[in-house]
């Protein structure tokens, strides 16, 4: 794809992030770096144990300790216990039971990150321990006691399509399984919370995707009325879906509150990997029907998805699973059955894809065996069933979005493959890469297809509006809005979309924080819909009353002007004068909530209108592999994304290379190890990231259809490109080696024993 | 925390003399991840940085050998003159983690933390390097195999520095290879060095045993099967590795599990030996 650089920094042009060259040299502010004067340090008390009962917690040693200046436990939170996103059933701090290896169970304030490091290591802490629940398969069965009140079981959906009994000549099975992964965003979990002075109220410095969410959640626990409990966005250094549920911010808040002086808390790498949600690991079952020719007849599907301890959004991403079960091709037919589940394993909840990573692993895997026994290739098979606009899912939605799968297909076929090996090769650039295990002689090539189809906003019911307010002030415009930048460009996209609609160049973001409705979560693919389309309704409003105040000036009627460029222009007369002249000395302000058109819950039977919109791209792996050793170097993806319209085609391109990047380690390496409720590998030293050695060369392609649905016609694009491209490369590296691979990541031993 | 700079090595051991206890630092690459961990916490701290005697390599031509000064770090010996002299060592130099860890990161530190996974030890190991260790009064010269005792255990005593190590200059073919799950900046889950030194071959492995493990069997076979042009055949190679597996004595963990790493060094050596051969 061509990037292209315009004089204004206006839609469609690739404008550069405010905060840009701040990252890379290392100025900008994250929350972490945040101080206050007079400030405390918070710290967590984890449990050791994935299920226990706490007899006793004594922290009479911890309190001897100079600067220790408050502890706190659940007997301290003056508000609800719990929280959570969708059921309230997370402890603030455990009482009782520890339900997972990393619970909290108290908090510390103290003058320094030793201090409070001596005074956790003083608690101490008596437990009985309880059998783990570590099997999925457990809990559904209904054999093994429940470890919460609220049961084993967190949601169970069925779909029925169509003809059950229907079947075909060809019939293809296979058990998927999806490893844990983790987001791994570089900065960890952070917040700075300032105690109001009257002592009822608090704000809190925090990185989040989602203020409002986090100042609703906030308040219950704090016992607070919500405008007590006010949020400002810190820095936020990467999210992928681990910001969604609250972490340290009831903590920060009480700690705060209780010491009555600012308190910062700051995860380490190790403790952020109990202190957030993972990806759901899950198992999939799939039996496609297909024709003679390889079309599809019917889907058979069960999926257990791992919800670990606590709900968090479990039953949310089983329903994004469930009802992808299909992809993006075209059948009638189905029965699937989808359950989350309840384990002592760590929660899982948001990431990157939200459920739809599961389904397209299986979905993906099924059509190429669909090809091989109908003797078609990986290409064909995807063709001939793609999905177009107006054809319907299995749960009975019609697909009114933008569907253009086959063009997809078609033009990232177009993409020339890489050039074959060479007879001489650097090693580096082979699998192995700098261990200089291989030869040029023991690699064999593979190429792999995945094809994916992805919900976007949030479903069932849910009105996740945005709100943003525009302050037009002679001739420069301040946007206010709370949506969450977490590294996903809003604050370089609004700026673009008050310059196209007012014709400013002058446009300012002002603080992110909760003076101002709610954004919804910066999650979803969501925010260029519906923030992007808050910020268009807001600029629109206010342009249409700064034609009615020009109009007025010039006794021209309002409806004839238009902005052209930076001038407000008459169509059908002489005026131009500049946007910047017009509004010298007026003030116009205006507030714009964008909502998506309504949802349904899904029936029994997993019928419903429950998704708002569909966002497709397809990708092509190609990728060289060591048989012998089982490693391997995914050497070129080559993708083609219907984005609707690139907004900022530079923006949009680093979406697609670091989602392909993030696909790829849940391909190959990125997995959460997990031993009957321990982790293993909470560092960054064994839970491993691709790093430039094994980043593919990326070829992006965009389909630029605008959606009509969407205020500016661009879809999300944050999430499509990890999803398919994962199954992708798992399917080259079974081409090259010509064996099964039925889960991800693979290791070396998957592919060589 | 007193961190004392000592800037020769007389100065050097007369203060870890004077300061019993106290904890070496060279690169700091090991030592530092342990001090954030809490894993460790030292009351006085040695640098090592400023004492020119450990930061220098030199030939020694008419023995055949090069001594590597203990605190030179990798990226000395990645390319240039030292990889000239001794190939596997640059291999292995340029394996370890990113550029920051090869600048800073030495072989003093990989033999003092003595983890099996230690990418230069297999190299030190095939190479039967002497290592040179020096305290106030007396210096040692330990044979490597001597040195490395165990699971992060070495034999240096508390009052001694490691000097450097001392390496046949090659004289015959000679590699390291290393498997990892990523294919930069990864702790090994095997690895091997091979070498053809003075005719006779040598194997060590790294992340299959306790420590790094040489083969004896693997190498008595080899030895009787070399051609007289010093290559090996596909059948020969194939046999060699199927030994050096045996001789492995991998576990499981989290990084990998035991049957892959008994197969992955036996890959390792059946291709290290014909490395650089036309086949
Ligand atoms: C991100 C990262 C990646 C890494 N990747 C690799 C890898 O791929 N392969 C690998 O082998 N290692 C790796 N390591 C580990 C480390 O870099 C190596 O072990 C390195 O050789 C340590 O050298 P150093 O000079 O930094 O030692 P230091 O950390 O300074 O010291 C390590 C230990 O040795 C002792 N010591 C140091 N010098 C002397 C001396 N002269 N005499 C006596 N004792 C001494 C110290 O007291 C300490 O106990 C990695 C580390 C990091 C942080």
């Amino acid at each position: 794809m061509t990037i292209t650089k315009t004089r204004r920094d206006v839609l469609g042009n690739s404008a550069l992030r405010p905060d840009g060259a701040a990252k890379v040299r290392g100025d900008f502010s994250f929350t972490s770096d945040l101080n206050a004067e007079n400030m405390l340090w918070g710290a967590t008390l984890r449990s050791p144990h994935a299920h226990a009962r706490i007899i006793s917690i004594d922290y009479s040693e911890a309190w001897k300790i100079t600067g220790v200046e408050t502890i706190i436990t659940a007997d301290d939170v003056p508000g609800l216990p719990t929280y959570g996103l969708i059921s309230q059933d997370q402890p603030v701090f455990a009482r009782d039971i520890v339900r997972y290896m990393g619970e909290p169970i108290a908090a510390v304030a103290a003058d320094h990150p030793e201090t409070c490091r001596r005074a956790l290591a003083a608690i101490k802490v008596e437990y009985e321990l309880l059998p783990v629940l570590s099997e999925p398969e457990d809990a559904i069965s209904g054999t093994v006691p429940a470890i919460h009140p609220d049961g084993n079981l967190i949601r169970h959906q069925r779909i029925v399509a169509g003809d059950v009994s229907a079947t075909g000549p060809i019939v293809v099975e296979g058990t998927y399984d999806i490893g844990m992964q983790d987001q791994a965003f570089l900065g960890t979990e952070a917040a700075l919370g300032f105690p109001d002075h009257d002592g009822h109220g608090v704000e809190v410095h925090v990185a989040t995707q989602w203020l409002h969410e986090d100042q609703k959640q906030m308040a219950a626990c704090l016992g607070l009325p919500e405008n007590r409990v006010r949020l400002v966005l810190g820095g936020v250094g990467g999210a992928f879906g681990a910001r969604e549920d609250i972490s340290l911010q009831v903590h920060t808040a009480l700690l705060a509150l209780r010491t009555k002086r600012p308190v910062k808390m700051q995860y380490g790498r190790e403790e952020s990997f109990f202190g957030h949600v993972h990806r759901h690991p899950a198992k999939v079952w799939m039996r496609h029907h297909a024709d003679q020719n390889g079309k599809l007849i019917k889907i058979e599907a069960r999926f257990v998805f791992d919800g670990g301890a606590y709900a968090s959004t479990s039953s949310a991403v089983l329903i994004n699973g469930v009802t992808h079960t299909q992809g993006p091709y075209v059948c009638h037919n189905a029965i699937v059955d989808g359950y989350a589940v309840r384990t002592n394993n760590p929660p899982c909840g948001a990431m990157r894809g939200f459920g739809v990573v599961q389904a397209c692993f299986a979905h993906e895997g099924q059509m190429d065996k669909i090809a091989a026994a109908a003797g078609i290739d990986p290409v064909t098979v995807r063709l001939i069933n793609a999905m177009k606009t107006g054809d319907t899912l299995i749960t009975g939605q019609t697909v009114e979005s933008v569907a253009p799968v086959e063009r997809l297909i078609r033009e990232t076929n177009e993409i020339p493959l890489p050039a074959p090996l060479p007879d001489v090769v650097d090693e580096l650039h082979l699998p192995g890469g700098s261990g200089i295990t291989s030869e040029r002689k023991h690699i064999r090539r593979g190429i792999g297809w995945g094809v994916s189809i992805k919900n976007i906003m949030y479903s069932e019911g849910f009105d996740d509006y945005s709100t943003a307010r525009c302050t037009l002030k002679d001739g420069a415009v301040t946007l206010k809005f709370a949506t969450s930048e977490v590294g996903q460009g809003f604050v370089t996209l609004a700026p673009q979309i008050a310059r196209s609609v007012l014709g400013v160049d002058d446009v300012v973001c002002d603080t992110i924080d909760t003076n101002i409705g709610s954004a919804g979560s910066t999650s979803a693919s969501r925010q260029t819909w519906m923030s992007g389309g808050a910020v268009d309704g807001a600029c629109r409003l206010v342009r249409e009353r700064l034609f009615e105040h020009v109009g007025a000036k010039y006794g021209v009627d309002p409806i004839r002007l238009i902005i052209d460029d930076t001038d407000i222009v008459d169509t059908v007369g002489t005026l131009r004068v500049s946007v910047h002249e017009a509004t010298q000395g007026v003030t116009i302000s205006e507030e714009f909530e964008h909502h998506h058109r309504p949802t349904e819950d899904l029936d029994e039977n997993g019928q419903g209108n429950c998704h708002v919109a569909f966002a497709f791209v397809a990708h092509r792996a190609v990728v060289d592999v060591d048989p012998e050793l089982g490693l391997v170097k995914v050497v070129q993806i080559a993708t083609t994304q219907d984005v609707g319209k690139a907004l900022n085609p530079l923006s949009v391109l680093g979406q697609i290379e670091g989602g392909i990047a993030q696909g790829l380690g849940l391909a190959v390496m990125e997995e959460i190890i997990v031993e009957n409720g321990r982790v293993r590998n909470p560092s960054f030293t064994d839970y491993l990231l691709p790093t430039a050695l094994d980043a593919p060369v990326v070829v992006a392609r965009l389909v630029e259809e605008p959606d009509p649905q969407a205020p500016l016609g661009a879809k999300g694009v944050g999430e499509p490109p990890c999803i398919s491209v994962t199954p992708a490369i798992v399917a080259a590296i079974r081409d090259a080696i010509g064996k099964d691979i039925p889960r991800c990541p693979v290791r070396p031993q998957d592919i060589c024993l | 925390m007193p961190v004392l700079l000592p800037t020769s090595l007389s100065e050097a051991t007369q203060m870890l003399s004077d300061t019993p206890g106290a904890t070496l630092l060279a690169g700091g690459t090991d030592l530092m991840v342990e001090v954030n961990f809490n894993h460790r916490k030292p009351n006085d701290v040695i640098a090592l940085r400023h004492v020119p005697e450990l930061s220098q390599w030199s030939l020694n031509k008419v023995a055949g050998t090069v001594f590597i000064g203990s605190a030179v770090p990798y990226k000395h010996m990645e390319s240039g003159e030292l990889a000239q002299l001794v190939p596997a060592l640059a291999q292995a130099a340029r394996t370890v983690g990113s550029p920051q860890i090869r600048a800073a990161g030495s072989i003093g530190g990989n033999l003092g933390t003595c983890s099996p996974a230690g990418d230069s030890l297999p190299v030190l190991s095939a190479l039967d390097a002497i290592v040179h260790l020096a305290s106030v009064n007396t210096t040692r010269d330990v044979p490597v195999s001597d040195f490395m005792v165990g699971p992060k255990r070495n034999s240096r005593e508390q009052n001694e520095i490691i000097l450097g190590v001392t390496l046949p200059i090659r004289n015959g073919r000679q590699g390291y290879a290393k498997v990892g799950v990523r294919n930069a900046m990864v702790i090994s889950v095997a690895s091997a060095c091979f070498a053809l030194q003075d005719g006779s071959p040598r194997i060590a492995l790294g992340s299959v045993g306790p420590t790094v493990l040489r083969c004896p069997h693997a190498e008595q076979f080899l030895s009787q099967n070399l051609a007289a042009d010093g290559s090996v055949s596909d059948d020969v190679a194939k046999e060699f590795g199927r030994l050096v597996s045996q001789e492995s004595k991998p576990i499981d963990d989290h990084r990998s599990t035991a049957v892959y790493r008994r197969h992955a060094v036996g890959v390792l050596a059946q291709r290290l030996v014909q490395r650089g051969v036309q086949s």
